[in-house]
């Protein structure tokens, strides 16, 4: 009888496959490494070999340059890659432009590892499909009954509407460099602004690349050559780090806004000093997580990191057993 | 309820006064009848439902999730309102959302049992957590989003283009929901009538003096000098059968004053000082506090700190309008009426005679004994000056006593908000003292985020940045030793004693006077400094 443990266990560097010898999203270099999707975390330089999808591996190579693996292996969504006796194919997981889960097979057994995954639409990347299968390995960052995520449009709704309250102050919205500015702006060009947006520098290159692949974000300027007075009005978006720090200070007036999940809570807003709290992420909320496990209905969930008790409890008063892999290394403050 | 719901999460995380009056007057301005006037009277604090508890709130959640998750995400968010609304898990075939004043309405007719029903219902009808988190808050009375009642009037008063004074006068005629208040603002309606018996009258203010300026060329003949007592200003209302005790910001503070509403055995409106009374003296700041920003007030209290109105201005005398007099008719009225009281809850504070300037002056460097001694300084009110609401440029000054000055070190700096939030601007200072080792450690005495310039504010945050030993989420530690460090002047208006801080001591109004960056931080003041002036200030 085979176990899914014997497929995939959990190890001080990731996930491991024995019988594929490959990690999945290794947090240190190893010989062989699936890589989900191109965040800082779960895709790291150094690895001998590493099997993404065409827009991870681009994105990885944009960001570590092109040396930062000895060997790439691209796998497009849908089709099969074989790993010794193992059968890998990448999924779309709807996270950020070329994110995927990994549906691992091997002598009849199915195991699906989600990655950072989210189920609502995104203009800039693949929607998740889900995977029958054994066993569902899935994240838990929002995985607390107080995270619900509300509708994006309505958050970017909220951040034009403040927009025209506040003519003369400068809106800084901080988002993640890959995947969340991307999609805040394609959210902008939707709700009709068409005006040009002004980026931080450690945008350009993702912006630049997410272009390339076919997302259009409209006229987009660098934050750092305007004067001051084309602010007034403005959206400006950056990093949340650079935003609270001194590159924000060339602002007059600004209205700081964050767009991330945990601005659901309201002291982690108050924290850090943001005004304007939006309400987006990329990984799936409280519902998203529980109506996935039901879609998928698999016969184990194991959680991978992220608030892995709660949704363990809830996944066992269902009847499905769980098990909290409890994986570190894999950030959630900034990126969510 | 929606458009109320985004107003109160806008202000729960604005710090701006000018982007507060900018959400409300802009709320004010599209939000429909009554709603809106339901929205203001929630804001001032007028509107409170008793028959809405937590207890039960948090029953109803029980009842519909498990206890272990509801107990785990309350646990992480820490508000119970706030959780209740994210995690309220609705059901299906709910009402339509409901208006703010459907909301209203139905809970001042609901009968208590009624009343969980009726939650249940709107928290199914709002599929916004913001909106039920609005509607709890709203509900248990806790709104906490930073707005005084005078923001709130300020707010109407920019809607209509009037002055904040013409607000206030007509408030305590009025009714929630307003809407003959939202009539006249937008030119639909007539001004309500400001005679309602018992009702507020805006407030003269002074103009804080400044020495080279002002003094050269003001006559003393032409004014009356007084103490400036260190109390909080009140206006004392009987008219008609109504008694009633106004801050200075026409806030009805009657119900926690029984004692002193009790005095108030005559017909007009009195403009005084609220103070706490003694063995004959009076009672520091801090024993009026204990009385303040309560709902209600126990026996004990009222024993322990008897409040009492030290009058020294005279508004509305047996039906008759005394502001368009001069001070010095005013006050022969005030006198008079004082006089024939004769309650000790009512007194009268007194003139403080003086020929020139520089005598004035050496008073208020050196106040005779009695109650001078606890004065926070002099006020100077022009002889001929009519009663004015507002602050007016002339007739009334303040000449504050000089402010206490130490040296202190700083210790901690921590991020301000909305423009400052880049800048470290807080800072928490120490004063020297000896450690449970015999050595000298700094120990906080205070916190200030003001006094400084924009350019002081920059060098501080570079000092800051440059010199981070610790950080703790937004809020770095200094170094802070002998030899390395920064010095602040710091400067307040008075000292007591505080159980609540490590120190033993607290500071009123404490604001950062000079950088010494000149001055080694081991040479520093001590907290001693600081006990000696407690015990100056005890004995006077």
């Amino acid at each position: 009888m085979i176990k899914p443990q014997d497929l995939l266990c959990p190890r001080p560097e990731g996930l491991y496959c024995p019988p594929g010898d490959f990690y999945i999203d290794p947090v240190r270099p190893v010989p062989r490494a699936v890589v989900t999707h191109g965040h800082a975390d779960h895709a790291r330089a150094g690895h001998g070999s590493v099997l993404a999808t065409p827009e991870t591996l681009a994105i990885m190579g944009e960001r570590y340059g092109a040396d930062f693996t000895q060997t790439r292996q691209s796998a497009a969504y849908g089709a099969p890659v074989s790993r010794d006796a193992v059968e890998v194919t990448l999924v779309p997981a709807g996270h950020v432009l070329g994110s995927a889960q990994a549906v691992v097979r091997w002598k009849g057994l199915t195991m699906v590892v989600s990655g950072d995954y989210k189920r609502r639409r995104d203009p800039t990347c693949a929607a998740f499909e889900p995977v029958l299968c054994d066993v569902f390995i899935s994240e838990a960052t929002f995985g607390l009954p107080v995270f619900r995520h509300p509708d994006d449009a309505g958050e970017i709704a909220r951040l034009l509407r403040s927009v025209a309250q506040f003519p003369h102050r400068t809106h800084l919205v901080g988002a993640y460099a890959l995947g969340k500015a991307q999609r805040i702006i394609r959210l902008l060009r939707e709700a009709g602004w068409d005006k040009p947006i002004f980026v931080h520098g450690a945008l350009e290159r993702l912006n630049s690349l997410y272009e390339a692949h076919g997302v259009e974000l409209g006229p987009l300027l660098p934050a750092t050559t305007a004067h001051k007075q084309d602010f007034e009005g403005a959206i400006v978006i950056g990093p949340p780090s650079a935003l609270v720090d001194r590159w924000g200070r060339r602002f007059s007036d600004p209205v700081l806004a964050f767009a991330s999940g945990w601005m659901r809570v309201r002291a982690r807003a108050r924290q850090r000093g943001v005004e304007l709290p939006l309400i987006i992420s990329d990984h799936a909320d409280w519902d998203e997580l529980t109506a996935t496990v039901d879609e998928i209905r698999p016969g184990e969930l194991w959680i991978t990191h992220g608030r892995e008790e709660a949704l363990a409890r809830w996944s066992e008063l269902q009847g499905i057993p769980a098990r909290a892999l409890a994986l570190v290394g894999y950030e959630e403050e900034d990126e969510a | 309820m929606r458009a109320f719901a985004d107003l109160l999460d806008r202000l729960s995380l604005t710090a701006s006064r000018n982007a507060k009056l900018t959400l409300v007057r802009d709320y004010l301005a599209t939000a429909p009848d009554p709603d809106r006037g339901w929205a203001l009277a929630a804001l001032t604090g007028e509107l409170s439902f008793s028959a809405a508890k937590p207890a039960f709130i948090r029953k109803a959640v029980e009842g519909r999730m498990d206890q272990v998750l509801f107990a785990w995400s309350y646990d992480y968010v820490g508000d119970l309102a706030e959780t209740v609304a994210l995690v309220w898990p609705l059901r299906p075939g709910a009402n339509r959302e409901p208006a703010l004043s459907e909301v209203v309405d139905a809970l001042a007719g609901a009968a208590r049992p009624e009343v969980q029903r009726l939650i249940e219902g709107w928290l199914d009808a709002l599929p916004d957590p913001t909106a039920r988190w609005a509607l709890l808050k709203l509900l248990t009375g806790g709104l906490r989003v930073g707005v005084s009642s005078r923001l709130a009037k300020q707010a109407c008063a920019d809607l209509g283009g009037v002055a904040i004074g013409e607000v206030e006068e007509v408030w305590h005629a009025l009714q929630a929901p307003y809407g003959d208040l939202f009539a006249w603002l937008e030119g639909r309606g007539p001004r309500p009538s400001p005679n309602a018996p018992g009702r507020f009258r805006p407030v003269m203010l002074a103009q804080a003096l400044d020495e080279a300026v002002d003094v050269p060329r003001l006559d003393p003949r032409a004014y009356a000098a007084e103490w400036k007592w260190d109390g909080i200003r009140i206006q004392a209302v009987s008219e008609g059968g109504l008694r009633r005790l106004y801050s200075r910001t026409g806030d009805d503070i009657s119900a926690v004053f029984p004692d002193v509403v009790a005095a108030l055995d005559f017909d007009g409106a009195l403009d005084g000082e609220l103070l706490v009374r003694r063995d004959g003296g009076v009672a520091p700041f801090g024993d009026l506090q204990q009385r303040l920003n309560r709902k209600t007030v126990t026996a004990k209290m009222l024993q322990a700190y008897p409040a009492v109105i030290r009058a020294y201005d005279i508004l509305a005398l047996d039906g008759e309008d005394l502001r368009a007099l001069t001070f010095s008719e005013r006050r022969s009225r005030l006198e008079g009426l004082v006089a024939q009281l004769s309650d000790r809850r009512i007194d009268l504070s007194p003139l403080q005679p003086f020929e020139t300037w520089a005598e004035l002056a050496a008073l208020r460097a050196d106040p005779p004994a009695g109650d001078p001694q606890v004065a926070e300084g002099l006020m100077l009110k022009r002889l001929t000056s009519v009663y004015e609401p507002g602050r007016p440029k002339g007739p009334w000054f303040k000449w504050k006593r000089d402010p206490f000055l130490i040296d202190a070190v700083l210790m901690y700096a921590q991020r301000g908000h909305g423009k400052r939030s880049s800048f470290y601007s807080d800072y928490t200072f120490g004063v020297w003292t000896a450690g449970p080792g015999g050595d000298r450690v700094l120990t906080p005495v205070g916190k200030a985020y003001f006094g400084f310039t924009d350019a002081e504010l920059k060098a501080i945050d570079k000092f800051v940045r440059d010199n981070t030993v610790e950080r703790f989420g937004p809020v770095r530690a200094v170094r802070a030793e002998p030899q390395a460090g920064l010095v602040f002047e710091v400067a307040f208006e008075g000292l007591q004693r505080s159980t609540r801080h490590k120190s033993g001591v607290a500071m009123r109004f404490p604001r950062i006077s000079r950088l010494r960056w000149d001055k080694p931080p081991g040479e520093a003041d001590e907290l001693s400094t600081l006990e000696r002036m407690l015990d100056q200030l005890a004995q006077p």
